[in-house]
């Protein structure tokens, strides 16, 4: 519901509303969007980041609140510790139960390994299963895998590695067939055509979409394959340190987080697909991730050495709800945006056209508000800028809004807001790992034995990824780590010797860099108690 | 803003608790820490399905612990899981019958068309419109009703059948989509264009162009229309 004073502000919105049904807004120069970035993106900003003090990517920089992660301590001793007892032996580890992990996990089965899908939440509890807006994918006559290719480069500033980019958009009709055949409830025309449309920084509409549960659609029949196809599973288990016997990755140690007792995997080959890092708060920044998307995997290949590529960069999504405060930072999608949403100021006016890439669109938005102070702001005190989503109705007809984007409308209307009537309120959020674990296009890092694919990966956006490709990186890549990890433990004889000498080197290297041994990693799960509370726990329970 | 403090009984016991707060965030407010019983927090994941009565009512409503604003003297408790049934099938080998439904979940027979799920549905699904389209064999229509379900289970928590909808839901859609949707045409084109090697000279050339060369053809690339 809004408050009277929000309202009163609302009818500068609808005011401009007329005018701007037709409104042709320009797109930024290269050199203005550089600006831009340069003024207002967190990414530019030098307070953001801290130099890594010790691992392989030492003297790199990343956000703060990321390298508070890397720099922290394990909590488990490795010294002493008993590895004696292997409770799981398998050819193939995948670790995480998102998109990423169950299509792995499904094709390294095919492929006729044994595989583990071990995953900290429920199977599917993940990013995959919020994606709402699309997945893109070249497969129309007026588009191809180039062109496609161009746009994820331009995206990304050129900084992608050009063979992930190429894997990227090459593999993508395969990907789409792939879901298509499975069962996913892709939009379609009656024919079989897919409904298919733009999103920001796309030169051709290649979003495919199933309504606004794209990632949900797509989790649950990977999900639900995963079940018909009995592929092993655990879930509530997070993995804690990987192992290794001194070169190669061998194995895990796993974490039962209702029992609290650890469990050890022996594996050939293991493939993390732990997802990305919103709930790290970067500035403080609210977030659209998931419950546990908490970076674990990237402490978890950082310790036994595999470095990082652009971990400088983290997406921030334009359009996070700015009010209510009970959704605070969730996400609405883009596609409110592809369909014809409007961005104003408080006065009414655009700023900015609505399909820049993401890190130039959430630029304009912070300058709009903490700039050229012609943001609104809420009753918590969080700046703002209005998303008219009321012009949509005015092109597309009325009901189009819940027609088109039902969950959003939905969202809203839980807290008394008719998106349909009334614009709403955003501000951008932490919403996507740009960078992530170095892979190369068979998902290997450099460590032998392990392989990355997901959000946790990093190379294939370059320094900025476009909605939709992640969905289909998630796919692809999932894909490909399953078929290449598949195949390296099949030419495996015997698994190698379980270890954690790295954890001790680890520990060493920063005990010698002067890192007090206050922080602990991976965080599994975010801290949300009230500190009156937490300040309070004792326990008890031997 | 001053805040308005409500007591909610979380399994019995009480707390004060912020009264603007959602019961997801007001349980971590009083102090729990979830492992259960939270995922996306966004109403995506079904992971909060949370039961609960409010005063002077014995009525028991349910709901998503994210989505849901406390009340005063609410009593609840979070349902994280539900142990319901899933059929295991190769979904190559079904048809896109009624049988097909029957077969797995014969239990969608006992349906006594109650309602009572679709009054649980905080998705607002007509939930019992598609157990009873499924039943009639009508899977387009179980499909498109169904198709936003988070899988949360607080249906088949109510159901005096024991049918499990959500289930029977994922099973029609992927049912739908694969044997009674079309094949998108200019997918398959594409297919076979990959496969004879259409595109691949061209990404050769692309993959090694300097990033000026890119840039330049990056800046003037034509645009599709966004209407
Ligand atoms: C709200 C939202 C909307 C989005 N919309 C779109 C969109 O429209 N299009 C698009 O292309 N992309 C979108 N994205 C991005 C995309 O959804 C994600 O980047 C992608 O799904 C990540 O998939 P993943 O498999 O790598 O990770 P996830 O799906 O996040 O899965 C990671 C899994 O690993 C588990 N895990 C984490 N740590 C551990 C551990 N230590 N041990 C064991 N398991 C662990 C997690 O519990 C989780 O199950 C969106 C993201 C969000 C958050
Ligand atoms: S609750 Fe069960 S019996 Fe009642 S209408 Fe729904 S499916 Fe049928
Ligand atoms: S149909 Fe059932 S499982 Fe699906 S959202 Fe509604 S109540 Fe939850
Ligand atoms: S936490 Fe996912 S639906 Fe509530």
């Amino acid at each position: 519901m809004y408050t009277p004073e929000l309202l009163e502000l609302i009818k500068r919105v609808e005011a401009t509303r007329e005018r701007r049904l037709d409104e042709e807004f320009p797109l930024l120069s290269a050199d203005a969007k550089q600006e831009l970035l340069e003024g207002f993106h967190p990414d530019y900003k030098d307070e953001v980041f801290s130099e890594l003090r010790v691992g392989p990517s030492k003297g790199e920089r990343t956000p703060t609140e990321y390298a508070r992660v890397f720099e922290a301590y394990s909590g488990l001793d490795p010294d002493g510790f008993d590895l004696s007892k292997v409770d799981f032996d398998v050819d193939v580890l995948i670790v995480g139960g998102g998109g990423a992990g169950a299509a792995a996990a499904l094709v390294a089965q095919e492929q006729g390994a044994n595989v583990l899908v071990v995953t900290k939440l429920r199977l599917g509890d993940s990013n995959t299963v919020m994606a709402q807006g699309g997945i893109q994918g070249a497969d129309k006559p007026n588009d191809s895998p180039a062109i496609h290719y161009l746009d994820v480069l331009g995206g990304g500033h050129y900084k992608n590695d050009p063979e992930l980019a190429k894997a990227l958009v090459m593999d993508a009709p395969e990907a789409l067939a792939w879901l298509e055949k499975l069962g996913v409830m892709f939009d379609k025309e009656s024919d079989g055509t897919m409904i298919t449309i733009h999103g920001g920084g796309t030169s051709r509409k290649r979003m495919h979409a199933a309504r606004d549960f794209t990632g949900g659609e797509i989790m649950k029949t990977l999900k639900d394959e995963m079940l018909n196809r009995d592929v092993p599973l655990v879930e509530f288990a997070a993995v804690y340190e990987l192992l290794t016997d001194g070169d190669r990755v061998t194995g895990a140690v796993l974490y039962n987080m209702e029992t609290q007792e650890y469990l050890i995997v022996r594996a050939k080959t293991t493939i993390l697909a732990t997802g990305g890092g919103g709930r790290l708060h970067v500035m403080g920044f609210p977030t659209s991730n998931h419950y546990g998307a908490t970076a674990d995997g990237l402490v978890l290949g950082y310790r036994v050495g595999a470095p990082l590529q652009y971990l400088d960069t983290i997406q921030y999504h334009p359009t996070g709800a700015a009010y209510p405060e009970q959704i605070l930072g969730l996400l609405v999608t883009e596609k409110v945006r592809s369909i014809g949403g409007q961005i104003t100021n408080t006065e009414g006016d655009r700023f900015v056209y609505e399909l820049e890439t993401r890190d130039v669109e959430a630029a304009a938005v912070i300058r709009e508000c903490l700039g050229r102070k012609k943001g609104v702001v809420t009753p918590s005190g969080q700046p703002a800028v209005w998303l008219d989503t009321v012009v949509i109705e005015k092109k597309l007809g009325e009901g189009a809004v819940k027609a088109r984007v039902p969950a959003m409308y939905r969202q809203y209307e839980r807290f008394g807001i008719d998106m349909a009537k009334h614009p709403i309120l955003i501000y951008p959020t932490q919403h996507y790992q740009n960078g992530g674990l170095e892979i190369n296009e068979r998902c290997e890092t450099p460590v032998p034995g392990l392989y990355a694919a997901g959000e946790v990966a990093g190379g294939i956006h370059g320094t900025n990824r476009l909605m939709g490709n992640s969905l289909l990186d998630v796919v692809v890549f999932g894909r490909r780590a399953g078929v290449a990890a598949a195949a390296q433990a099949a030419g495996i004889k015997t698994a190698g010797g379980l270890g954690l000498d790295h954890l001790k080197n680890y520990h060493a290297a920063l005990k010698a860099a002067g890192v007090e041994p206050t922080n602990v990693s991976p965080m599994l799960l975010p801290e949300y108690r009230r500190a009156a509370t937490v300040e309070r726990k004792i326990e008890l329970l031997a | 803003m001053a805040e308005q403090m409500v007591t909610i009984y979380v399994m019995g016991k009480p707390y004060e608790v912020p009264g603007d707060l959602t019961i997801m965030k007001a349980m971590e407010y009083a102090g729990y820490r979830f492992v259960r019983g939270c995922g996306c927090r966004g109403a995506f994941c079904g992971a909060c399905g949370t039961v609960y009565r409010t005063k002077d009512d014995y009525r028991l409503k349910v709901g998503l612990a994210c989505q849901e604003v406390v009340q005063d003297e609410m009593y609840l408790a979070e349902i994280p899981f539900f142990p319901g049934n899933k059929a295991t099938y190769d979904i190559e080998d079904l048809k896109p019958t009624a049988d097909a439904i029957l077969s797995l979940y014969p239990e969608v027979f006992r349906c006594l068309s109650c309602n009572t799920c679709t009054k649980a549905c905080p998705q607002d699904i007509e939930v019992m419109e598609y157990i009873q389209a499924a039943l009639r064999g009508d899977i387009a229509k179980a499909a498109d009703l169904s198709f936003d379900c988070i899988l949360c289970g607080l249906c088949a928590s109510r159901c005096p059948a024991e049918i499990v909808q959500y289930q029977v839901a994922l099973l029609c859609r992927r049912l739908y989509s694969r044997h009674v949707a079309a094949e998108a045409p200019h997918l398959k084109d594409r297919l076979k264009e990959m496969a004879d090697g259409t595109f691949n000279d061209e990404m050769d050339k692309l993959t090694k162009m300097k990033q000026a060369d890119l840039a330049e053809l990056y800046n003037n690339r034509d645009m599709e229309p966004r209407g």
